[in-house]
């Protein structure tokens, strides 16, 4: 077990001030924030895209963790290639690549260029892809961001799937239904800083600091 | 003199053809194998004097053939550097010429090529575990077919420029006689329906090969993305 990952006054230039947190294996983490702040450069923090302007961020024993970004970057090869790169990459065996293609319901579309799928399609492959590696920890970086209602309830549903199959999930987003929906606990960041970590119903139902509570609000401006 | 349309039925003017092709090609896949490597690493790289090696390369790109032709003719000539090899006033010679004109322009346009994916594929191959040369592998195949238009554009202006080949081929005939430089001499000579020939051969190749490019990219975007 890789986790918990732990951030002792991490900080990455001014975007993110010198924050310690815990990450612990379990309960999915959602990181809710207006934009701007800073929630994809904490996930890229931890995911180890960026290194720390100070501080340390340790996983307690090396293990493997992928990531799913915004927009995910597909190379110009058929759907399966791209699982399969991912794989050969990580040192696996490629045959496993159709395998995760059918867990997110892809197998009919494997051999179709992986650039001319549609967005949720493309990010059900970016899912695969992490799925094939058995990831410890996945992050995921506003994944539904770009889709309709429809495909995010297909990314959903495989982002359960991973929850299910013991994979701790750490999201970013800012759709509180998202966080609701997938989430246990929240972290809120507001400017570079966490001010708040609460069980979701917790955080959605009393949040505790006037800017969370200004900015369900404005999420959720019908519920007054 | 014979007129113009019998002029391309004649053997000295496919003889001139076939010279010109064989050295723009030779020059083009040695600025290739040293052009790309050079143009993505200066994409990827992060290094002192980058930024200088940058705008050198950019500005290398509009070398005039006549200078190089003057350096590799310093350098070969008898009293030159490499005058032992007795290279000047050879095919040989030609294509050290051609080479070191268009090795800057296909540097600089795969670099801008690459450093344009570069942006886009850095983060996704890092979070997959690509690094390094394998990560640059990985990109340069994926765009190589955007790199085609950078290796065309040194084409072009391989198989365009006289300075160069006229100087240190010496544009003799049968052995350095190219089309650009054979155009040159019988404009000057008067026997224009050769020339008209020789420009007419050159347009086309030049537009076949584009042509052929264009269709391979159109077909490649269609079924890669």
């Amino acid at each position: 077990m890789m986790l918990p990952l732990e951030l002792r006054a991490a900080s990455f230039r001014d975007i993110i001030k010198p924050l310690s947190l815990q990450i612990e294996a379990g309960p999915s983490t959602i990181i809710l924030g207006a934009n701007g702040a800073g929630k994809s450069v904490l996930m890229r923090l931890m995911h180890g895209l960026l290194a720390p302007s100070s501080g340390t961020i340790a996983w307690r024993r090396p293990g493997r963790h992928a990531m799913v970004f915004q927009r995910p970057v597909m190379l110009r090869c058929s759907a399966l290639a791209n699982v399969a790169y991912a794989l050969r990459v990580a040192g696996e065996d490629e045959t496993l690549a159709m395998g995760a293609l059918k867990e997110v319901g892809l197998a009919q579309l494997a051999d179709r260029p992986a650039r001319v799928l549609s967005g949720g399609e493309q990010q059900r492959l970016a899912l695969a892809r992490a799925w094939a590696l058995h990831p410890e920890v996945l992050f995921l970086d506003e994944p539904t961001a770009n889709l309709d209602p429809s495909a995010t309830r297909e990314i959903e549903t495989i982002i359960r799937a991973f929850d299910a199959a013991g994979t701790k999930i750490v999201m970013a987003t800012h759709n509180l239904g998202q966080a609701r929906r997938l989430g246990d606990e929240v972290i809120y960041l507001h400017q570079g800083r966490v001010l708040e970590r609460a069980s979701v119903d917790q955080f959605l139902s009393r949040p505790a600091s006037a800017e969370a509570a200004a900015f369900i609000k404005g999420e959720l401006p019908w519920v007054s | 003199m014979q007129e113009f349309p019998e002029i391309l039925l004649d053997g000295r003017l496919w003889q001139i053809v076939l010279l010109s092709l064989q050295v723009s090609l030779s020059a083009v896949a040695l600025a290739t194998c040293a052009g790309l490597p050079l143009g993505a690493a200066l994409a990827v790289g992060r290094f002192r004097g980058r930024d200088s090696l940058i705008v050198v390369l950019n500005a290398l790109m509009g070398l005039p053939p006549v200078v190089v032709g003057l350096f590799v003719y310093m350098a070969l000539s008898r009293a030159g550097p490499l005058g032992a090899f007795g290279l000047l006033f050879t095919p040989g010679a030609m294509v050290i010429a051609q080479t070191i004109l268009i090795l800057p322009i296909i540097a600089a346009l795969s670099r801008q090529a690459v450093e344009d994916a570069w942006r886009e594929y850095d983060e996704q191959l890092r979070s997959l575990g690509a690094h390094g040369l394998r990560a640059a592998l990985t990109v340069l195949w994926d765009i190589r077919f955007s790199l085609l238009t950078s290796v065309l554009a040194g084409l072009g202006r391989a198989s365009a420029e006289v300075g160069a080949v006229m100087i240190v081929g010496g544009n003799i005939e049968g052995v350095t006689r190219v089309m650009t430089t054979a155009i040159a001499l019988e404009t000057s000579k008067g026997d224009l329906p050769l020339a008209l020939g020789l420009g007419l051969v050159l347009m086309t190749i030049v537009l076949v090969l584009n042509a052929a490019a264009y269709l391979v990219k159109e077909a490649a975007q269609r079924r890669y993305g």
